[in-house]
């Protein structure tokens, strides 16, 4: 089953490399990575979905923890969390298409931010299934190009 | 007005950081770029062994850790130096053998552009290491080496790897920042263990049939003595692996021997039957267990003791899991042991004795053979004697046959199998400890792996004995192409071999040619009388096997006697 980590790791050159290449070495497999700086300048977080039963998952914690540049890991899966994924979309357009298009844009809360003559450029936050659902809805019109980010959490508050 | 000088140079700031760590001598080689750093030795107090290969001079520091338990430091230059320190690298990391590792780098301006001798070590080794760092400010130096010493000693210990571009080691009047280290990613395990102590000797005492389990960790945390005490205390018999030679001392009546592929018959067959496993400071190998874990100790309850979580579970299941140090958890379970029945393990005895008696060690004690080799060796030798192996049949006739009392005696290639590892460890050896004889047992095989470093040892004056099992064939391949192969024999002849004593003598290294039984006893006087270093030259047939042997795939109760 897909299991979300959440991994604090330095903020340095190099980093990414020991985490990507544990998870070669060892043969896991990473559905999703994102990285970026957190509101600490020398902490980057990760979050990395991964595939795999609770054997290998536990693994994969004790692994990563091992790595002097990761200072803790959590497993978010079952927990309270917002999740969230951002998606770009590019999608053809025609005159008799184009309000279709942008009704089921609006449909699923998207923007659109940027048009063309035959395209246009929509973006689209949510959970995982709501954009698997818009790249669903939209394909029959023309999916001509899809940008993710990869899915980011964090915990719900307690109160 | 010219500025006051108030700094260093980078290099003597590195090498004075050496020193506060208590570093004694560097096995090394030089090259470009560490020309600041050889210039800066010439004033330090660090002895310098130089080598013949990188990969001697790694092997020698892996060598000079495994018999004094301190942090090896090795040093190679930049692109083929660093290169070259790989396969040692590889070896530390596998048998968790604390090393610092030092190469040079082209300058920091240089780097990513394929310069001369430039390659990505830190790129190539980050798989085989604990840790490693490129050093980009001289400044750093002082905290680099402070935590790089402590990532190898502490935890689980393994190699770490500082990479020194030129200019930082170049670089004139550097005041270094502070050597706090800031290792807040940096974790031990192991700090609590939730009340499993008493689950352990819970265990314990409902056993009818325990064993234990004996590997490497229990060398790390010196825990020795205290495993003799749970063994006699407990009554419990004890099997090790290769690793763990010497943590109970041979010949000691709880000492089932060796467990795994070349393992003695009852150490393997009282693993199968056993009711408690109590396995410390192991990793459940596949030379120990023959294949995927769950053929393995399966009529047992399993307790893994290991410093390291990551071990836990990755084998082998068991039940209970402590993750600690080996000679502290230990303790505490002795602690634990009055307030338990001790196991009742009378029945258990008589049927460990009757195997013991029906499968001993055979071999013929009558005409020349390895056995016969290791047997006189271990007469002649004594306990203080260090011995250091290469890999090969002869390192399964030491595991067997030599009476290693002490695991701090005791440096060979484990995990990783690396031919070549024992001439220079033997070195490492000497030079950690000057006082004590050290004897190489080597094959012909491993030997021209490494047979350069004779004159790291003529150099020296080290006065190593080196007994070479000399068969002309690479012996343990031959052996599984004649047992698994049809005796369909491929390149395993080394018809090119020199007469190794006259190697030996252009070194001016004295060599004495064994042909005969009855001149193995005196040869190792002779050698062992000499004040200098020795090789024994010793032919043994080809058609010598290690046995026993579990077949492949095989349950390690199924093997193969004679």
């Amino acid at each position: 089953m897909l299991h979300t980590l959440a991994v604090l790791v330095e903020n340095n050159p190099g980093v990414l490399i020991r985490v990507a290449g544990l998870f070669t070495r060892r043969g896991y497999n990473i559905d999703s990575l994102t990285v970026c700086q957190t509101e600490d300048p020398e902490l980057s977080r990760m979050t990395i979905v991964v595939n795999g039963d609770d054997q290998i998952i536990q693994q994969v914690r004790n692994q990563l923890s091992k790595l002097v540049v990761v200072h803790s890991v959590s497993d978010l899966t079952g927990e309270s969390v917002v999740d969230r994924e951002l998606a770009l979309i590019r999608v053809q357009v025609s005159t008799e298409t184009r309000s279709a298009v942008l009704q089921t844009v609006d449909i699923f809360r998207g923007r659109v931010v940027d048009m063309g003559r035959t395209n246009i450029t929509v973006e689209l936050t949510g959970d995982i299934p709501k954009i698997d659902a818009f790249v669903r809805a939209i394909r029959p019109y023309g999916l001509l190009e899809l940008v993710r980010t990869g899915k980011v959490a964090i915990l719900r508050s307690e109160t | 007005m010219s500025e006051e000088k108030t700094g260093l140079k980078g290099a003597t700031i590195l090498l004075n950081a050496l020193q506060q760590e208590g570093v004694d001598v560097i096995f090394g080689y030089p090259g470009g770029v560490l020309l600041p750093l050889y210039d800066a030795l010439l004033d330090s107090p660090i002895r310098h062994v130089l080598g013949r290969h990188e990969q001697g001079v790694v092997f020698a520091a892996d060598g000079y850790s495994r018999v004094t338990g301190k942090v090896g430091v090795c040093l190679g230059t930049s692109g083929p130096g660093a290169t070259n320190l790989v396969t040692g690298i590889a070896n530390a990391f596998l048998d968790s053998i604390p090393l610092v590792v030092l190469t040079g780098q082209v300058p920091t301006s240089s780097i990513g552009s394929d310069s001369f001798q430039e390659v990505d070590i830190i790129g190539i080794t980050m798989p085989i290491t604990k840790h490693s760092y490129l050093v980009k400010d001289p400044r750093d130096l002082p905290r680099i080496i402070k935590e790089a010493f402590y990532i190898a000693r502490t935890g689980r210990p393994g190699p770490v790897l500082i990479d020194l571009p030129k200019d930082v080691l170049a670089e004139e009047n550097v005041v270094p920042f502070s050597n706090e280290m800031k290792l807040k990613g940096y974790k031990i395990f192991g700090r609590d263990n939730n009340g499993k102590i008493e689950e352990v000797a819970r265990a314990l005492s409902e056993a009818h049939r325990p064993v234990l389990y004996a590997g490497g960790g229990v060398v790390t945390a010196g825990a020795e003595s205290v495993l003799k005490q749970f063994a006699e205390k407990t009554g419990a018999p004890v099997v090790t692996t290769l690793m763990g030679i010497g943590s109970l001392p041979l010949g000691h009546p709880n000492l089932l021997g060796m467990v795994g592929l070349h393992g003695t018959v009852t150490a393997n067959y009282a693993v199968n039957d056993c009711d408690l496993l109590i396995a410390v400071g192991v990793r459940f190998d596949d030379r120990v267990t023959n294949g995927p874990g769950d053929r393995f100790a399966t009529n047992a309850k399993v307790i893994h003791i290991d410093i390291d979580p990551v071990e836990i579970s990755k084998v082998v299941r068991t039940d209970i899991q402590i993750v600690g140090d080996a000679r502290q958890v230990l303790e505490e379970i002795l602690e634990a042991l009055p307030g338990f029945v001790l196991p009742d393990v009378a029945d258990w005895w008589d049927q460990l004795r009757e195997w013991k008696e029906n499968h001993t060690l055979n071999y013929d004690k009558d005409r020349l053979n390895p056995q016969m080799v290791m047997e006189c060796l271990g007469e002649i030798a004594g306990g203080e004697t260090i011995i250091t192996t290469d890999v090969g049949q002869h390192q399964m006739w030491v595991a067997q046959h030599y009476p290693t009392v002490n695991p701090r005696n005791y440096a060979s290639s484990c995990g990783l199998g690396a031919m070549g590892y024992g001439l220079p460890a033997a070195i490492g050896a000497q030079i950690a400890r000057p006082e004590d004889r050290v004897v190489l047992v080597t094959g012909d095989g491993s030997f021209q792996m490494s047979i350069q470093e004779l004159g790291t040892i003529a150099q020296n004056n080290l006065p190593i004995k080196i007994v070479l099992l000399n068969n002309g064939v690479l012996g343990m391949v031959r052996q599984m192409q004649k047992l698994f192969y049809g005796e369909r024999y491929s390149q395993i002849q080394l018809q090119g071999n020199p007469d190794f004593v006259k190697v030996a003598e252009a070194y001016g290294i004295r060599g004495i040619h064994v042909n005969s039984l009855e001149n193995v006893r005196s040869a190792f006087e002779e050698a062992f009388k000499h004040p200098g270093a020795v090789l024994v030259d010793i032919k043994i047939s080809e058609h010598e096997n290690v046995l026993p042997m579990v077949s492949p795939g095989k349950v390690i109760t199924e093997m193969i006697v004679r």
